[in-house]
């Protein structure tokens, strides 16, 4: 059934649409993660502007991650006051993202920037995933014991000022690095069209040392507000939200989560870790790939608004 | 004084229109429709243009036959075209060139090629074919067109013919009786919406001897016009609808699936 998209404005086929918001759906369900990252590129690849695909995945991942937030939450697996102290950040990071998306677009660099920043985030984090996954497998062959989190052990991150007790995740912890790795997953999430869960989590975790029992949960929660306002700021400063290809990315995405958390508890951690950084390497990489060939065409054309004759 | 300038000016225009009616062929035009809606599902179609040359008592009879150029234009706007340059190992968007004011769709029909209809020069000062069509580009500070072999005005135009909105065809017209004659305006998927202008050039000779102007008018209905309509102008509610659409959908989610 074919679909007109009224903002991407081309025609698309429904089903296809869906096919993909479950699949993506289904690899965040088992993963824990939003699926921002996959479902992006999922859209370039079938030929949405890279703009309009960024956009409208916003609204997407705000759908996914709020049902996500209510399990959490009626878990009480939710940190509020670190999910405040993030939103600080989040949300200055957000407008910050924005801001730079609209720049580099009337600069004509927005593809550019959007598909390198895919490159260097993916291939990095997808290689360090990969490589912490695979001696972490290793480890377990040889029948060692997996350490993730030092206890005891104090990086410079505890060093700084304005400590704060964080109640529910059990930590006392400086507001700094806090505001900071919100400012940061913010502002990426705005200019790539990702929630940003997949580096949030690790550095969560390793940097701020907050413990599993709340992690997921208190990122779900920044995850939700940076891209509801995200999907706001998209919408008033460069009306690029799709809302007809985000209702339909919703509906397969939400669905197919299910589907995927059923089977993510099936398969060990370790894999699922060595599995994600495969998964993240290969978008990375596709989309170098995609940056060194020639293009088809070396030309391009597109409306530019205002500057008429004098 | 100025007035009486003007009345000598206007009185001396009549006459010298009243002296020559040397030729004075007239076209009588029509298109199939001046209103076309497009819905969500339009694949394509064709408007068609009728016209006829009345000549009067006062006509001249000429030799040979009249040619025709019909020339649609719809609504302008700015564009830019840029170019990809390798640069670093990467392909990346280096030059571009900004068009000032084209138009978003943009035919040409005649009944036979343009250059045995007219001289280059006249072909160049009536803009017959998309080669003699003006398109001004910012060149700096400049406003200019340049030679039609430009790398960027080929590129733009050859963009646009890909997508059916930029076309030329020098068979296009034909004559049902020597002063009958129709033409069809195709109009693809992408038609922009807007106003379009039809002009009507008649040459005899190798000369222009009279011109008619005609225009239409599409515009898209149906769901999908008023989401695009809504997104452009009234972002901020557009955007609270689809937030508050995409927390319904995870909270909806949320009580279907829930487990415990």
């Amino acid at each position: 059934m074919q679909l007109y998209l009224p903002i991407a404005d081309i025609p698309v086929n429904v089903f296809l649409i869906l096919a993909m918001g479950a699949a993506v759906g289904f690899v965040s369900g088992m993963f824990g993660i939003g699926g921002g990252f996959l479902m992006t590129p999922l859209l370039i690849f079938v030929g949405i502007a890279p703009a309009v695909a960024v956009a409208s995945v916003a609204s997407h991942i705000a759908a996914s991650s709020f049902s996500g937030a209510i399990s959490y939450w009626r878990r009480r697996a939710i940190d509020p006051l670190l999910a405040a102290v993030l939103l600080t950040g989040g949300t200055i990071g957000t407008a910050l993202g924005v801001w730079t998306f609209t720049f580099l677009r009337s600069l004509g660099q927005l593809d550019l920037m959007i598909a390198l920043s895919y490159v260097i985030l993916l291939t990095t984090v997808g290689g360090l995933m990969f490589w912490e996954g695979l001696r972490a497998l290793l480890r377990v062959r040889r029948g060692g014991a997996v350490t993730l989190r030092k206890p005891g052990s104090h990086g410079w991150v505890h060093g700084l000022p304005l400590k704060v007790r964080f109640k529910r995740s059990k930590i006392y912890l400086s507001v700094i690095p806090v505001v900071m790795v919100g400012l940061v997953i913010g502002f990426i999430g705005a200019v790539m069209g990702i929630g940003g869960g997949f580096i949030l989590v690790p550095l969560m975790i390793y940097l701020l040392r907050v413990p599993t029992s709340t992690v997921i949960g208190t990122s779900m929660v920044l995850t939700l507000v940076t891209m509801t306002f995200a999907t706001m700021l998209h919408a008033v400063t460069n009306h690029l939200v799709d809302a007809v290809l985000a209702l339909i990315l919703m509906i397969g995405g939400v669905t197919g989560a299910q589907f995927g958390a059923r089977a993510g508890q099936k398969i060990r951690g370790e894999h699922l870790r060595l599995l994600l950084g495969l998964l993240v390497l290969a978008v990375g990489i596709r989309f170098a790939v995609e940056l060194v060939i020639r293009p088809q065409d070396l030309f391009s054309i597109r409306e530019s608004g205002g500057g008429g004759p004098p | 004084m100025r007035l009486r300038t003007l009345l000598v000016t206007l009185s001396l225009a009549t006459a010298t229109s009243a002296a020559a009616p040397v030729q004075a062929e007239r076209l009588i035009v029509s298109v199939s429709n001046h209103r076309v809606t497009v819905t969500p599902n339009y694949s394509g179609g064709e408007l068609v243009l009728f016209g006829s040359v009345e000549k009067d008592d006062r006509t001249q009879p000429h030799q040979g036959s009249y040619d025709l150029v019909v020339t649609v234009s719809g609504p302008r706007a700015d564009m830019v075209t840029r170019r990809k340059e390798r640069k670093f190992g990467i392909w990346i968007n280096t030059d571009s060139r900004q068009f000032l004011q084209v138009p978003g769709y943009l035919a040409l029909f005649s009944n036979r090629p343009f250059d045995q209809i007219a001289s280059p020069e006249v072909q160049r000062r009536q803009q017959l074919g998309l080669n003699n069509v003006l398109l001004t580009q910012r060149v700096g500070t400049d406003y200019a067109d340049v030679v039609p072999n430009d790398a960027f005005r080929s590129a733009y135009v050859r963009l646009r013919s890909e997508h059916g909105l930029y076309r030329e065809a020098t068979s296009a017209v034909t004559f049902l009786t020597p002063t009958l004659f129709r033409t069809g305006i195709p109009l693809p998927a992408e038609v922009p919406i807007g106003t379009y202008n039809v002009e009507i050039k008649l040459f005899a000779d190798g000369a222009l001897v009279t011109k008619a102007e005609t225009a239409f008018e599409i515009v898209k209905v149906g769901f999908e016009q008023f989401v695009a309509t809504t997104a452009r102008q009234n972002g901020f509610v557009y955007g609270l609808v689809t937030a508050f659409m995409a927390l319904m959908t995870g909270w909806m989610a949320s009580i279907v699936f829930r487990k415990d």
